[in-house]
């Protein structure tokens, strides 16, 4: 089985340059990071903000240019594309953005943007309107909605029209860079269940960018965590769950709501990714750090659960974790409401 | 609600102008500048005498019933001079923006798409032209065209043009910086329909601002080079020839001064307020 994307060695610094336009440093957002998804997997990248996971979502569609690094889309080099080629094959490959109050043009109607994958791709000729209309059922919004714009809408049905335009065009591949973070609470749990059935009615590839890992938890077959430009660990996500082989991963998981546990793990700001910490990344922050750790970076290490930590066969076991709960942190804030409504 | 949901939505444009419609000041200015336009427009109709006409018995004559506006040097009717001194000054302010905007606007969207040193030369040349003041390079430009109604109004149309460029450049470049811009990259748009379709649309409400304000400025400007003679060649009527040969007469005769005075005061009050009003209604942050 050949993996659909597959990037090895993705770098990408952002050059910081003094007011002469010297650089006097760049920012490692991404730092050498090999990433492969099966078809009809969902990956899930996790990190903090900052991580430079929104940076990688980016690359491995190649809307930014890789400093170094291969870059392989259904076995063919996405890097060798020309540019027009390269439009092309953007049908195959999509990208849900953050924040639906941004993504959308303001100057289109709902039937245009969603439309427009269409005309460029010369898909549905004729009959645009009535793929425009079966599309906005699919997301659970009325086809009477066409004509509208997008400032007539809240951030949940925005982000739904967002995703039936990255639908469009029927793509091989969607990339989520937090497609729910910015939606209330209420709302995140609604599209986070649409996106979860259109993955599985519809065969998607999909890669999730997330800090959520209670949605991640929700969707996610295979998760990989990034940590300062480098994955840390990566492997099924019912293993790195269960077993997480990272320091950082446990703290990431020890912070999920409803864990009961103090986030108490993690201290300090994540460093400054202009100068990365010298031997493994996560020692200024790890509770577990040797001397040795400040000298040597670890590699990934293992065979399909990977982890690059120095001691991660030696780290005491980590608390297991409660069921999974989708619906949690809905509880939670109704738990809430009904407190503060009832006399 | 439910009645209304098949409906089209109200489109950004729409609600700008609802916006407008309600702005007191924008409204006003946009009656004065509609006045204005018919009278130029009317001018061979409403005009009580022909502009041009001499008379050696009526010189200077103080205004009346018969010359509400008094008449000038020669014995011509200054009411009628004013009016047809619209069509220069209308006609100027508006074809020399036009020029403008079609010179600037493409340069500066090809300025701010491409980067990189397509970019840094636009710029450096622009920024080169805005470091003349404004009338200086209209006045040499002129000079150098040879002294004609349309030579000034191109002198006018390129000295103008670098505050389009400039303008067109800034949205530019922050309208790539924007999630939906990335988005329309993201579906497979080639740059120029980015360009065309998606960066333009979004840019038009400010360039309507700053078009409807440098015709005021086109507007002062071809007053101006008229008043030194590089407009407007008499004995055709324009506001700012008027107040040049004015200005011999100015307390034997101040009417001469004061109507083409007053009818550029007006015009480019009336123009400034409607490019205000519609700062206001397009303004996206704006209340209501």
């Amino acid at each position: 089985m050949t993996a659909l994307l597959e990037a090895k060695g993705l770098v990408r610094h952002f050059p910081i340059r003094d007011a002469l336009g010297r650089a006097k440093g760049a920012v490692r957002a991404v730092d050498g990071v090999s990433l492969f998804v099966y078809r009809g997997e969902v990956l899930a990248v996790v990190g903090e903000s900052g991580c430079g996971k929104s940076t990688l979502g980016r690359l491995l569609l190649r809307l930014i240019e890789p400093d170094s690094g291969t870059l392989h889309f259904e076995g063919e080099d996405l890097r060798a594309l020309s540019a027009s080629a390269l439009r092309k094959r953007r049908r195959r490959m999509q990208l849900i953005f953050q924040d639906p109050f941004g993504s959308l043009d303001p100057r289109m109607t709902v039937e245009a943007a969603i439309a427009e994958p269409l005309k460029l791709h010369g898909l549905h000729k004729g009959r645009e309107r009535e793929r425009v209309a079966e599309l906005l059922s699919r997301v659970g919004l009325r086809p009477e909605l066409a004509r509208r714009w997008p400032h007539e809408f809240s951030g949940g049905q925005r982000q739904r029209i967002a995703i039936a335009r990255a639908l469009a065009s029927e793509p091989e591949l969607i990339i989520g860079d937090e497609p729910v973070s910015a939606l209330d609470v209420s709302v995140q749990a609604q599209v986070v269940n649409l996106l979860a059935g259109l993955i599985k009615e519809l065969g998607l590839t999909f890669i999730l960018i997330s800090h959520d890992l209670g949605v991640v938890r929700q969707v996610a077959d295979r998760v990989a965590v990034m940590y300062l430009g480098k994955i840390v660990e990566e492997g099924a996500a019912e293993a790195l769950f269960r077993n997480p082989r990272h320091p950082y991963t446990r703290a990431l998981l020890a912070a999920v709501p409803g864990q009961g546990q103090k986030p108490a793990m993690l201290e300090g700001d994540i460093p400054s990714p202009v100068a990365p910490p010298s031997g493994c990344r996560f020692h200024t922050r790890c509770p577990f750090a040797q001397p040795y750790c400040r000298e040597v970076e670890p590699e990934l290490d293992g065979l399909t659960h990977r982890a690059a930590c120095h001691f991660q066969d030696s780290l005491p076991p980590a608390p297991p974790l409660r069921e999974a709960e989708p619906d949690a942190r809905l509880r939670h804030l109704q738990s809430f409401f009904d407190r503060e409504t009832t006399p | 609600m439910s009645a209304s949901l098949a409906e089209a939505g109200e489109s950004p444009g729409r609600r700008a102008l609802r916006r407008f419609l309600r702005h007191r000041l924008a409204m006003f200015g946009l009656v004065v500048v509609s006045l204005f336009v018919l009278a130029a427009l009317l001018a061979p109709w409403i005009a009580p005498y022909d502009p041009l006409e001499t008379s050696w018995s009526r010189l200077r004559q103080a205004p009346s019933w018969a010359h509400p506006f008094g008449t000038d040097e020669n014995g011509r009717d200054v009411l009628s001079r004013v009016l047809f001194g619209a069509r220069a000054s209308l006609m100027a302010g508006v074809v020399a923006v036009l020029g403008a905007v079609v010179i600037g606007v493409p340069v500066g969207l090809v300025a701010g798409l491409a980067k990189g040193w397509v970019d840094a030369v636009i710029s450096r040349i622009s920024d080169a032209m805005l470091s003349i003041p404004f009338l200086i390079l209209a006045i040499a430009l002129a000079a150098f065209l040879g002294p004609a109604l349309e030579n000034a109004m191109i002198a006018i149309a390129i000295s103008i043009s670098p505050v389009f460029v400039r303008l067109a450049r800034g949205m530019a470049l922050e309208a790539t910086g924007t999630d939906w811009a990335e988005a329309a990259r993201a579906l497979g748009n080639p740059p120029w329909r980015i360009a065309v379709l998606h960066v333009l649309p979004n840019i038009l409400p400010p360039l309507l601002v700053q078009g409807t304000l440098a015709i005021a400025e086109a507007i002062i400007a071809e007053a101006s080079l008229s008043f030194l003679g590089l407009g407007q060649q008499p004995p055709a009527p324009s506001w700012g020839s008027m107040l040049n040969s004015a200005q011999r007469f100015i307390e034997a005769a101040p009417w001469l001064a004061i109507f083409p005075g007053l009818a550029i005061f007006v015009v480019v009050l009336a123009f400034n307020l409607l490019g205000d009003g519609l700062r206001d209604a397009l303004d996206p942050r704006g209340s209501r």
